[in-house]
C-alpha cells in the first residue's frame, strides 16, 4: 500500500495532465482505500503510527499463505530442473503507451528481472529466449544457464512491428523443447500484448500438440484476456492471467519463478549422476579440457577424472560426469525443508509470565520484545524450541533466512529427523 | 538520500559479529588453550572497537549444543562497572568473560543431558550465523545511518554434515543482504563450510599456520573494515571445498547421485526419493543419457 503511495506521489505531475473527468487516478486510489479510516487514536489523543498495522496484516497474510501451502501437501515434490522458454510479443501492439514509456520497454525491464529471480530460485534449469515480430518467431537465445546472455540479447532488440502469431511461436517452442532430456519440465511462459494472433494454420492441432509433448503454456496478457490464451493454458495446465498496471505485470511475472509443484506424468523422476568440483587455487596453472589452453587459477577439478574445466555447470569432455557446484543445488533446499510458521502469542494473556523466565528479547536479534510503555509487545514463538521472535525476525526468518535460529541452536540430530517424517 | 547519510557517518564504521567457537571437544585437542586463545582474541577486539569511536562490536559463543550473545558493545551495561574492578580485569571485558564462563558450564550441563553418541564434535555454527544474521537485519532496519556489518568466524571444530542445508541457507541470506562472512579457521582439517561461506558471501578465508601469532593474523587480515579492503593485499583463498552432504548418511562427498525432482543429494543409488518421495525408474536413465548425447552429437556437427 505504502508502495503504492509512493509511486503515485512520484507520478502526480504527468497525471494531473489527464484527470479530465473530475476525480484524477491519484485521488480514486484514496477514495477506494478510505486510508483514513485506518487512523487510530493512543490514550492521550496522539494518532498513533499506522504503518505498524500495516506491516502487521502483511505478515499476517503471508503467514496464512504459508500455512495453506504446508497444508497442500506433506511431501514437496516440486519441478526444480526447468527448462523455460520466455516468449515475448513484439508485434504493433506492444509499442502501445498504456504502460509507461511504453509496453515494450516495461516488458523487456521486468522480464530482466524475472531472469535474475528465476535462476536464483531454479539451480540447473535453463532459459530461452523467443520474440514474435511480423507474424513470425524468432529464437532470441537457445537454452542456457547464463542469465547474462539472455539479457544481453533481449535488450539488443527492443522494436515493435507487424503482426502476432501464437501458433508459430508455440511450434518454434515446442520443437525445441523436444530435445530436452525426460526429467526436466517443459514450459513456456508467453507475455502477449496484442489481441489477435495471425496463424499460418489450425492453432487447435497445435494446442494439442504442445498438451502431448507436455509443454505447460502460461499467458500474461498486456491488454484484455482472449479465449485462445484462456484455453491454451487450460488445456496445458498453465495459468492465464491479465496485467491491469505494471506493479501487477510484475507480480504476475515473479509468480512463474518459484518452481511448479511437479506433475508426476509430466516429467520423470530419475537419480543423476553428478559431481561436485573442487575449485582450485588462485594462481595455479593447469591446462583446461574445454578450450585446451593454459589457464593460470579459477578453475574445477572433475572429481572422477581430475580433468581441468573453466566453468560450472557442464559436462566433463573426458569423462562425461556432469559437473555442478554444490550451492548452486543448496540455493534450492529450502523449498525442501520449509520451517512451519511461528506461533502468534497473545499479547495479554497468562503467556507473560512464562516470557518473563525465558527474557525479555527476541533470540534472533536480541530486541526487546517489550513495546511502548513497558507493556509487552507482540512476539511470535517457534513450536519446536519455544523460543521467542520479535515480528520483524518472523519475516526475516520465514522469507530470506529459511533457518529457524532457535532450533540451529540445540544439538540434536534435527535434519535426520526431518528427512524421515 | 543515501549520499547525504554517507557523509555523516563515515563508510569504515563496523560492525564486527564475532563467532566464537567454544567447543570443549576442540579445545582439548589443540597446542595452545582456550585462555592463550582468548587473550589473542580480547586484543583483537580491543583494537577494533578502538580504530573507530562509532564501531561496534557483537560476540556470539557457539558452543557444542547451545549458541548464545556474549557481548554487545552498544549495551551500555557493559560501561557501568568501571569502580567493581576488583580483579584487575578490563572493564569493557569483564562482563564479556563472565557470561562466557556462564555459558560454557550451561553448554556443558546440556551436552552432559543429552548423552554422549558418537557424532562428529563439531561446533553449531548454523546456530550462531542464524543469530548474527537476525541481528544483522535488525541493525539494517534501524534506518539509513548504520554500520557496515561484517561476520567474522573463528572457527576450529571440523563441520558438522548434517548442518549441511542450514549453513548453506544462511550463507544464500548473508549474500543476498551483501554481508560478507570472513572466516579463521584454526582447527587441522579443512572446512568445507568456512571456504564456501567466504568465497560466496565475497569474504576472506584463512588458516592461520602458527598460533602463537594468532593475533597477528588477526589485526592484519581480518580487522581492515570493508571501505579499505580495496586498497590491501588480502590472502587469496587456496581452493575451494565444493563438496555437499549427502541427505541420506550425512557423508560429506564429491561425487554422488541427484534427485531430479528436488535436487536431493544422496551417496548410492536408491530406488525412492526419501525427500520427495518420487520413484525413480533405471530404465529412463539410459534413455535421457542418449537423448543428451544425440544432443551433444547435434551441436558438434
Amino acid at each position: 500500500m505504502s508502495n503504492q503511495r509512493k509511486r503515485l506521489s512520484g507520478e502526480r505531475e504527468d497525471e494531473d495532465d489527464e484527470d479530465a473527468e473530475g476525480i484524477g487516478e491519484w485521488e480514486r486510489a484514496y477514495v477506494d482505500d478510505r486510508s483514513w479510516e485506518e487512523l487510530q487514536e493512543d490514550e492521550s489523543g496522539l494518532l498513533r503510527p499506522i504503518d505498524n498495522s500495516a506491516i502487521y496484516h502483511a505478515q499476517y497474510r503471508r503467514r496464512l499463505r504459508m500455512l495453506s501451502a504446508a497444508a497442500a501437501g506433506t511431501r514437496i515434490q516440486k519441478g526444480l530442473i526447468r527448462y523455460l522458454y520466455i516468449v515475448i510479443d513484439f508485434s504493433r501492439a506492444a509499442a502501445e503507451t498504456d504502460f509507461r514509456p511504453s509496453r515494450i520497454a516495461v516488458m523487456a525491464k521486468h522480464v530482466e528481472a524475472f531472469i535474475r529471480e528465476f535462476f536464483d530460485q531454479n539451480p540447473l534449469s535453463q532459459v530461452g529466449l523467443v520474440s514474435i515480430k511480423n507474424g513470425v518467431a524468432h529464437t532470441l537465445t537457445d537454452l542456457g544457464g547464463s542469465p547474462e546472455t539472455h539479457i544481453k540479447e533481449l535488450m539488443g532488440k527492443l522494436e515493435a512491428l507487424g503482426d502476432s502469431s501464437l501458433q508459430n511461436a508455440l511450434e518454434l517452442v515446442n520443437e525445441h523443447l523436444s530435445q530436452v532430456p525426460s526429467y526436466g519440465h517443459r514450459e513456456v511462459l508467453i507475455l502477449y500484448s496484442a489481441l489477435c494472433t495471425c496463424d499460418p494454420g489450425d492453432i487447435m492441432d497445435t494446442i494439442q500438440k504442445c498438451k502431448k509433448s507436455k509443454l505447460r503454456c502460461s499467458v500474461i496478457g498486456l491488454s484484455a484476456e482472449m479465449f485462445i490464451c484462456k484455453h491454451l493454458c487450460q488445456e496445458t495446465g498453465g495459468l492465464y492471467s491479465v496485467a491491469v498496471d505494471e506493479v501487477h505485470l510484475k507480480d504476475l511475472l515473479l509468480e512463474h519463478a518459484p518452481p511448479p509443484p511437479a506433475i508426476a506424468e509430466f516429467a520423470i523422476s530419475n537419480l543423476i549422476k553428478m559431481g561436485f568440483p573442487q575449485r582450485a587455487a588462485e594462481g595455479s596453472m593447469a591446462i583446461c579440457s574445454c578450450h585446451k589452453e593454459v589457464k593460470i587459477g579459477a578453475g574445477y577439478m572433475c572429481p572422477r577424472c581430475k580433468a581441468r574445466v573453466c566453468d560450472l555447470p557442464t559436462e566433463c569432455t573426458i569423462c562425461g560426469l556432469t559437473l555442478v557446484s554444490s550451492p548452486h543445488l543448496a540455493r534450492s533446499y529450502h523449498h525442501l525443508f520449509p520451517i512451519a510458521p511461528f506461533d502468534e502469542v497473545p499479547a495479554l494473556s497468562s503467556l507473560n509470565d512464562s516470557r518473563k523466565d525465558l527474557g525479555k528479547s527476541c533470540f534472533g536479534c536480541q530486541q526487546s520484545l517489550n513495546g511502548a510503555g513497558n507493556k509487552p509487545g507482540p512476539c511470535v514463538t517457534c513450536r519446536k524450541c519455544k523460543h521467542y521472535f520479535c515480528l520483524d525476525c518472523d519475516i526475516y526468518i520465514h522469507e530470506s533466512l529459511h533457518n529457524c535460529p532457535g532450533c540451529e541452536s540445540i544439538h540434536r540430530p534435527k535434519s535426520v529427523s526431518l528427512m524421515e517424517e | 538520500m543515501p549520499s547525504v547519510a554517507s557523509k555523516q557517518y563515515p563508510d569504515d564504521v563496523s560492525l564486527l559479529v564475532l563467532l566464537l567457537d567454544t567447543n570443549p571437544f576442540f579445545w582439548s585437542t589443540t597446542s595452545i588453550t582456550f585462555s592463550q586463545f582468548l587473550s589473542h582474541v580480547l586484543a583483537f577486539l580491543n583494537a577494533v572497537l578502538g580504530l573507530n569511536q562509532l564501531n561496534q562490536v557483537v560476540v556470539i559463543a557457539t558452543g557444542y549444543s547451545s549458541c548464545e550473545y556474549i557481548y554487545d558493545s552498544s549495551l551500555t551495561s557493559n560501561h557501568g562497572s568501571f569502580e567493581r574492578d576488583r580483579t584487575g580485569m578490563p572493564p569493557l571485558f569483564a562482563s564479556l568473560l563472565n557470561k562466557l564462563e556462564d555459558f560454557v558450564t550451561k553448554d556443558e550441563e546440556l551436552s552432559r543431558e543429552e548423552g554422549n553418541e558418537d557424532r562428529t564434535p563439531s561446533c553449531l555454527l548454523s546456530g550462531s550465523l542464524s543469530m548474527a544474521l537476525c541481528y544483522i537485519q535488525r541493525v539494517f532496519r534501524s534506518g539509513h545511518l548504520h554500520p557496515q556489518p561484517r561476520i567474522l568466524c573463528l572457527q576450529g571444530s571440523p563441520d558438522g554434515p548434517e548442518q549441511y542445508v542450514a549453513v548453506m541457507n544462511s550463507i544464500f541470506s548473508a549474500q543476498r543482504l551483501m554481508v560478507p562472512i570472513d572466516s579463521c579457521y584454526i582447527g587441522v582439517q579443512n572446512s568445507a563450510f568456512l571456504q564456501q561461506a567466504s568465497y560466496i558471501t565475497g569474504g576472506v578465508h584463512h588458516t592461520p599456520k602458527q598460533l602463537d601469532g594468532l593475533f597477528q593474523y588477526l589485526t592484519t587480515i581480518f580487522a581492515t573494515d570493508l571501505h579499505s579492503r580495496g586498497f590491501v593485499q588480502l590472502p587469496k583463498p587456496i581452493g575451494v571445498d565444493f563438496r555437499a552432504s549427502c541427505f541420506c548418511h550425512k557423508k560429506t562427498i564429491d561425487m554422488g547421485y541427484i534427485c531430479s525432482v528436488c535436487l536431493s543429494i544422496f551417496c548410492e543409488h536408491h530406488k525412492k526419493c526419501s525427500t520427495c518421495g518420487s520413484v525413480f525408474g533405471q530404465s529412463k536413465l539410459d534413455e535421457s543419457s542418449s537423448v543428451s548425447d544425440k544432443k551433444k552429437k547435434a551441436s558438434q556437427t
